[in-house]
């Protein structure tokens, strides 16, 4: 226990201090964007970015991922602020973190297993272009300059870091951000910067307690935005804590990750930050830089509010145009260019489910609809494919008296109007024998389609007679599986 | 069939686990499985150009991955090789010492989960007391021993530098259940029948004491042992220390981690202390 915290702290400190610091530049930026995208104070995001990071890094099941404010969960609250304000929107933040502890309580990271990699993808990649339309307002109705500082950002961003050596040591989007600053400042451009998008942060945060009425309307205000709020923080954190453990080949306790990230959410809350998840474009640049351990997370937050707090009249500073071109460059690195490529290559339903959870974010803003859909399609897809396992064979005797039928395969739902259409009932016989030996009966809908066949034979007055029925219907049972020995479950699946 | 297993790793100690367990399993006639555990944690980090450059841009996280991938793949493979120089090398040692039924085999993970999942057909478990990564530290201890001990219940052998077949072994006792249990084990295996044993408990003088020395010397003279019974007082490990080296004696037999890890923190541990400091290689028994 000890040597596991000691291993999840300290195995690697140069490498976390290092990402962890790396990291916090980035956030800042971030952190900053987020909350205007959401219609806060930057400093709502920035103290949440703080409390979320500091706690998520003692409390999260998954050691060197970055959590923070983010762009999918600021998404979730403009309507919440623009009608109701702050304080309910810290309320919300606290019932998110309550929710999500729940979660973790009745392990629904689990569920994540029921999230298709294709709805994953079209996750990862319809928040990439909600972060890119989250930056088109900074460049609409705006004159060249903007233009021309948002392209020289990028510029600098992509190409500083091929420069020998000092272009692996300075991260590069902070290049832009000094540079850019400095250019507006010797140049007096009237553009707009991050001080006109409202109050930075000039102490550390404080407590307080949402000024909202405790009572059941302000829930019912709440409530609705809570659980999308909570749904998406999760899913997010699942899906980046997929990507850290593919990356650095280690585990997580999924479970553990829903808690801490409900508990780094009222942390933030009562500390007047938004509501935040994980973070798949900074956790990536955290492994990228080295970043392995639980410090990094730490140091990402402790280096963000110390260097805000300090900072905070050089920030104001920071012209929106370098901002923008810092979330450009995260909204490309978070979408997931091989699914273009990949989409030759894999099968169409894997295509449209991946599409349509796109399509569906990008139409309703919200990425928790989105995945409802992508995993709905996904399944019935999945329900389609497996329905063609099922073949009925069937031979007569030699009179063409008798008949028997053979079941071999999946009957539910899906596939139990072809069960029903495989009987010739217009057939004069005397007696029909239907062999179930060899079929799995996984629902009522299959029970049903057989019970109307039996009655159509007995109409025409054919005799019928099932073989094997116990032990195709074995399947039904709702707790299928779960209990019974691996051998158990064999022995019915192998065909008995 | 229940096996002798050996931990071989790169240390100084390797052949003297090798000639120990050789030794054991020709005394038990079990066969010896000579072990590699591959624990990524424990190969050297591999020199990756720290890239803090902090952007992501086209394809980074594919990109990471693939880079990541082999730089693992190539230290696994590297290890692996190393891993099999090691076995061979161990499985000539234990030949030549005649050890027959010699089995090699490598395992991913962390060592504590290897062997546990080996426990089931193990009957001794036969390792260095540091590995390699103390190899220049006279008396420190392995990190991965006293996890091992505490995990196993079966007994376990600690070799340290310099072992050869030992000749006169003694037991530590003190009466504790811990060491009724180590005694039961002794004098049921085949171990060490024919070795001169040395009983020796530490603790004030007293009627208890005496018959609690008594029974456990007739205990062992009934199993056939050659018994030598000595009550003496003062500190354990100083006490035992010295005995061992007036006596000639060549390998300690002790019951092991008697009590939690909490009380080990607030007094310390005598088994800790023994593993610790013996001069002789020790036969700790769950």
């Amino acid at each position: 226990m000890f040597q596991n915290w000691r291993n999840d702290w300290f195995s690697n400190v140069r490498g976390d201090l290092l990402a962890g610091t790396v990291v916090a530049l980035a956030l800042i930026p971030e952190a900053i964007a987020f909350s205007i995208i959401a219609g806060v104070d930057p400093k709502v995001g920035l103290y949440a970015s703080f409390c979320i990071a500091v706690i998520i890094a003692f409390t999260g099941g998954r050691p060197g991922m970055i959590s923070a404010a983010t762009g999918a969960m600021a998404l979730l609250m403009v309507t919440l602020v623009k009608e109701h304000g702050l304080e309910y929107l810290l309320a919300a933040t606290l019932l998110t973190g309550v929710l999500q502890i729940g979660a973790g309580y009745f392990k629904l990271g689990d569920l994540m297993r029921f999230v298709s990699r294709s709805v994953v993808t079209g996750f990862v990649n319809a928040l990439a272009i909600l972060i890119f339309m989250a930056q088109l307002p900074e460049l609409t109705n705006v004159t060249w300059h903007v233009y021309a500082m948002t392209a020289a950002g990028l510029g600098i961003i992509y190409l500083f870091p091929l420069l020998p050596r000092i272009g692996k040591v300075i991260p590069s989007p902070l290049v832009t951000i000094i540079l850019m600053t400095l250019v507006a400042m010797a140049l007096q451009l009237d553009i707009r910067t991050v001080g006109d998008m409202g109050e930075l942060p000039d102490t550390l945060p404080i407590f307080l307690w949402p000024d909202v009425p405790l009572n059941f309307e302000t829930l019912a205000i709440i409530f609705p935005y809570s659980i999308g709020l909570a749904v998406v923080g999760l899913l997010e954190s699942m899906m980046t804590a997929t990507i850290i453990d593919d990356l650095t080949d280690t585990g997580s306790d999924k479970n553990r990750e829903c808690k801490g990230q409900g508990i780094a959410n009222i942390g933030a809350g009562l500390f007047g930050g938004m509501a935040g998840c994980a973070m798949i474009g900074q956790s990536v640049i955290n492994v990228k830089s080295g970043g392995r351990g639980r410090l990094s997370t730490f140091v990402a937050g402790l280096f963000l509010i110390v260097m805000v707090v300090f900072l905070d009249d050089w920030i104001k500073q920071i012209p929106m145009a370098a901002l923008v071109a810092v979330m450009i460059m995260v909204s490309i690195g978070t979408f997931s260019w091989d699914s273009l490529r990949d989409m030759k290559k894999h099968p169409l339903s894997t295509n449209v489910v991946m599409v349509s959870t796109v399509v569906v974010v990008v139409a309703t803003h919200n990425l928790a609809i989105g995945v409802f859909v992508g995993v709905l399609l996904a399944s019935l897809f999945f329900a389609n494919k497996v329905g063609h396992f099922l073949i009925i064979k069937s031979e007569a005797n030699e009179q063409e008296t008798e008949r028997s039928y053979r079941i071999v395969g999946q009957v539910f739902f899906a596939s139990s109007d072809k069960f029903t259409a495989a009987f010739d009932f217009k057939e004069a016989l005397d007696k029909v024998t239907i062999d179930l030996s060899q079929a799995h009966f996984w629902d009522i809908t299959s029970v049903t389609a057989l019970d109307k066949v039996v009655i159509k034979f007995r109409r025409e007055g054919t005799e019928v007679e099932l073989i094997g029925m116990n032990e195709a219907s074995a399947t039904i049972v709702d707790r299928f599986g779960v209990h019974d020995k691996p051998e158990e479950v064999e022995k019915i699946l192998a065909g008995h | 069939m229940s096996k002798v297993i050996a931990c071989i790793d790169g240390s100084q100690v390797a052949m003297d686990v090798c000639d120990a367990a050789a030794w054991a399993s020709l005394k038990m006639r079990a066969p010896l499985d000579l072990l590699h555990v591959l624990d990524k944690d424990e190969y050297p980090k591999a020199d990756k150009q720290s890239d803090l450059s902090g952007n992501i841009g086209l394809g980074s996280r594919e990109h990471l991955l693939e880079e990541l991938t082999e730089l693992d793949a190539r230290r696994s493979k590297l290890a692996l090789e190393h891993g099999k120089l090691m076995l061979e090398d161990a499985r000539q040692r234990v030949e030549a010492d005649g050890a027959e039924a010699v089995t090699t085999h490598q395992r991913h993970g962390s060592l504590l989960e290897t062997l546990q999942e080996a426990q089931q057909d193990m009957r001794l478990l036969v390792m260095g007391r540091q590995g390699e990564a103390h190899d220049n530290q006279a008396h420190s201890l392995g990190s991965h021993l006293e996890n091992v001990v505490r995990a196993m219940d079966k007994p376990i052998m600690v070799v340290v530098p310099g072992f050869k077949a030992p000749s006169r072994f003694m037991f530590a006792y003190d009466g504790s259940k811990t060491a009724q249990k180590a005694l039961d084990k002794l004098a049921q295996s085949p171990l060490l029948k024919g070795l001169e044993c040395h009983l020796v408990m530490v603790a004030d003088e007293d009627d208890k004491h005496l018959s609690d020395l008594n029974s456990a010397e007739d205990r062992l003279k009934a199993a056939g042992y050659q018994v030598k019974a000595t009550l003496k007082q003062g500190d354990v490990q100083p006490v035992l220390s010295a005995y061992q080296q007036q006596q000639g004696i060549d390998l300690l037999v002790m019951g092991a981690y008697g009590h939690s890890r909490i009380r080990q923190f607030l007094v310390g541990s005598n088994t800790a202390k023994m593993v610790r400091l013996s001069d002789v290689s020790m036969l700790l028994l769950r």
